[in-house]
């Protein structure tokens, strides 16, 4: 059996972890997936020392997923092989189980050594270590989660993955990148005016987004480890929706220089500025496709506004939502078959998702004000704006519409969210 | 376990370091709450104007901006859903706007765009720049010059009414007029 030792995780979530361990968190789940793995986890050895429980964050993770039925193990506390009696689990009905132990090291850090068991053919599924910085251990937790989850499941996990938004509280904006479940937040930036539309760079490394800080909607690129900005388009009039090419190479962004809202593309460093659309309408909200070949965006060249798509090189653009009601904020899926986008009809937005091929929408929440939708990296879930209880909230919706949850954060409202694009 | 303290406390406050977020100046444009007067004395309302400089020494001469009882001042413009057209009952606002400009090249007035909630933020920005443009393109049209006007919007970033309702909608449908001091 192979031990491997991951440390990977932590160096980029150093900086996340500085503003606040704290942002506490409401999180309700609606729904359940249609078959749920029935999964026992043992609370560590070592565990209830943690100032952050690990097992707590593994549970988490894995119920809000809807995909897994937490099998109860109170009373067996097996933390290596040799310890575990499968006929104890068996009878509980639990088809997997997670075993391990954590500890702080010499060196300081936390690590934890843990082993997912096939329960019915009593076998190893994975021996892994995982190691953190004492104030990282919600990041073992997230990686331990994802292990799990690719294992039984087959998709990659998005536990340890990245969320952008928007907190308004008063006349106060705050630009805010947090753990997919809201926790671990980092103030990117803050002040008195609008703040809207956070991109993020295909590696992670760099937020691109919309202030209003000089009295009108200016882009800007910001790093997310050194907090270094710099102005990408600040022409008259405004300068909005930045979208990242797939490579990272280039940026679409919606001007209005010439006119009514157009698409351009430019290089991150601002050169290469170059028009893209020419219809005298509101062209916005550009998305590319994960091939870099194609661009969605919303238009209302055709009276309401729909989504359309067109070649990167400037090809002939394509209505392709029809019947009742307007569409908004297209986001390609990940792995480029369909797309999620904000259904108004009625009076109320919904989170829709079409596919390509068959033209097919698929409508997966109730309605209400639930905005700006994007993909989690796996293509399994769904972020996007919602509102309950009088505020704007952070919600996710399984993309089969199964599960649902609802992330209150501390204060104020939750605006404009983005899931990070990689893994 | 004291030691296990200690370290903690430093490496919570080098990461604290490391990721001061970025603070910026207080923004030179005036916040919408500033914007709600409809009717003021001198349209004192940019660039972080204060009280102080809304009392600023009178003119000699009467300026009609001044006068409450003015057409000049009405300073907004309102729009039906997803229109962006200046309606026929606010055009002798926006006409008289431009001749009171076009009389004192002196001054300057920002345009501002804003929408209801239904719509992306997006939309909704291209939107409140198309409302407030054409307000710019009729007060050009009535020989304001392109140098006394600057048009921005915000979307449905800035509402003056919060609410899920028309009551509230109908009044976020608009372009406001904010005079330089």
């Amino acid at each position: 059996m192979k031990l491997r030792i991951l440390q990977s995780v932590v160096g980029l979530l150093l900086l996340a972890q500085a503003s606040m361990a704290s942002a506490v968190l409401n999180i309700e789940i609606i729904g359940a997936g249609e078959h749920q793995i029935p999964v026992a986890i043992v609370p560590f050895g070592g565990d209830s020392k943690l100032a952050q429980s690990i097992n707590e964050v593994v549970t988490g993770d894995l119920q809000r997923s809807g995909l897994f039925r937490l099998v109860d193990p109170t009373g067996k506390s097996p933390h290596e092989p040799a310890e575990v009696s499968y006929p104890d689990w068996q009878v509980r009905g639990a088809e997997a189980l997670a075993i391990g132990t954590v500890a702080a090291q010499t060196n300081g850090r936390i690590e934890a050594r843990f082993r997912l068991l096939d329960v019915v053919k009593q076998t190893e599924l994975i021996g892994q270590a995982v190691s953190s910085s004492e104030n990282q251990t919600r990041a073992i937790g997230h990686r331990i989660a994802d292990l799990i989850y690719e294992k039984l499941t087959g998709d990659k996990g998005v536990f340890s993955t990245r969320i952008a938004y928007v907190n308004r509280q008063g006349q106060k904006f705050r630009l805010i990148v947090a753990d997919s479940d809201g926790y671990n937040e980092q103030v990117v930036l803050s002040h008195n005016e609008p703040i809207m539309s956070p991109a993020w760079s295909p590696d992670g490394s760099h937020l691109a987004y919309v202030s209003f800080e000089t009295g009108h909607a200016a882009v800007y690129v910001q790093s997310l480890y050194t907090n270094q900005r710099t102005v990408l388009a600040n022409f008259r009039g405004s300068n909005s929706a930045p979208a990242w090419s797939p490579d990272g190479k280039q940026l679409a962004i919606v001007l209005t220089r010439d006119g009514s809202s157009q698409i351009y593309l430019i290089r991150p460093d601002g050169s290469g500025i170059r028009r893209i659309t020419f219809s005298g309408a509101i062209d916005t909200e550009p998305n590319f496709s994960p091939d870099g070949q194609y661009l969605l965006f919303t238009s209302d060249r055709g009276g309401s506004a729909q989504i359309y798509r067109m070649s990167v090189d400037g090809g002939p653009e394509q209505r392709i939502t029809f019947g009742e009601g307007s569409n908004f904020s297209p986001r390609h899926s990940p792995d480029g078959k369909s797309f999620v986008f904000a259904h108004l009809i009625n009076g109320k937005f919904h989170v829709a998702i079409q596919d390509f091929q068959s033209g097919q929408i698929t409508i997966v929440t109730e309605g209400g004000w639930e905005k700006k939708p994007s993909f989690a990296p796996n293509g399994k879930l769904i972020l996007f704006a919602s509102e309950a209880r009088g505020r704007g909230i952070l919600a996710t919706v399984s993309s089969d519409g199964r599960v649902k949850q609802l992330m209150f954060t501390q204060s104020g409202d939750a605006r404009e969210p983005m899931w990070g694009s990689n893994f | 376990m004291k030691k296990l303290v200690i370290s903690i406390v430093l490496v919570n406050l080098l990461a604290a370091c490391a990721s001061k977020p970025v603070e910026t100046a207080p923004p030179t444009a005036p916040k919408g709450e500033e914007h709600k007067v409809e009717a003021t004395t001198g349209g004192a309302t940019t660039g972080g104007a204060t009280e102080a400089t809304a009392a600023a020494p009178a003119q000699t001469e009467v300026d009609p901006l001044n006068d409450p009882a003015s057409i000049l001042a009405k300073r907004s413009v309102y729009y039906p859903f997803d229109v962006a057209a200046v309606q026929d009952a606010d055009k002798p606002v926006v006409q008289a706007h431009a001749k009171y400009l076009s009389e004192h090249s002196n001054r300057k007035v920002r345009l501002e765009g804003n929408c209801d909630e239904r719509g992306s933020n997006e939309y909704n920005l291209g939107l409140g720049q198309r409302r407030a443009d054409g307000v710019k393109k009729m007060l050009e049209l009535g020989n304001a010059s392109a140098n006394q006007l600057e048009s921005v919007s915000y979307g449905e970033e800035k509402p003056r009414a919060s609410g899920h309702d028309e009551a509230s909608w109908s009044q976020n449908r608009r372009t406001d007029l904010i005079y330089a001091k």
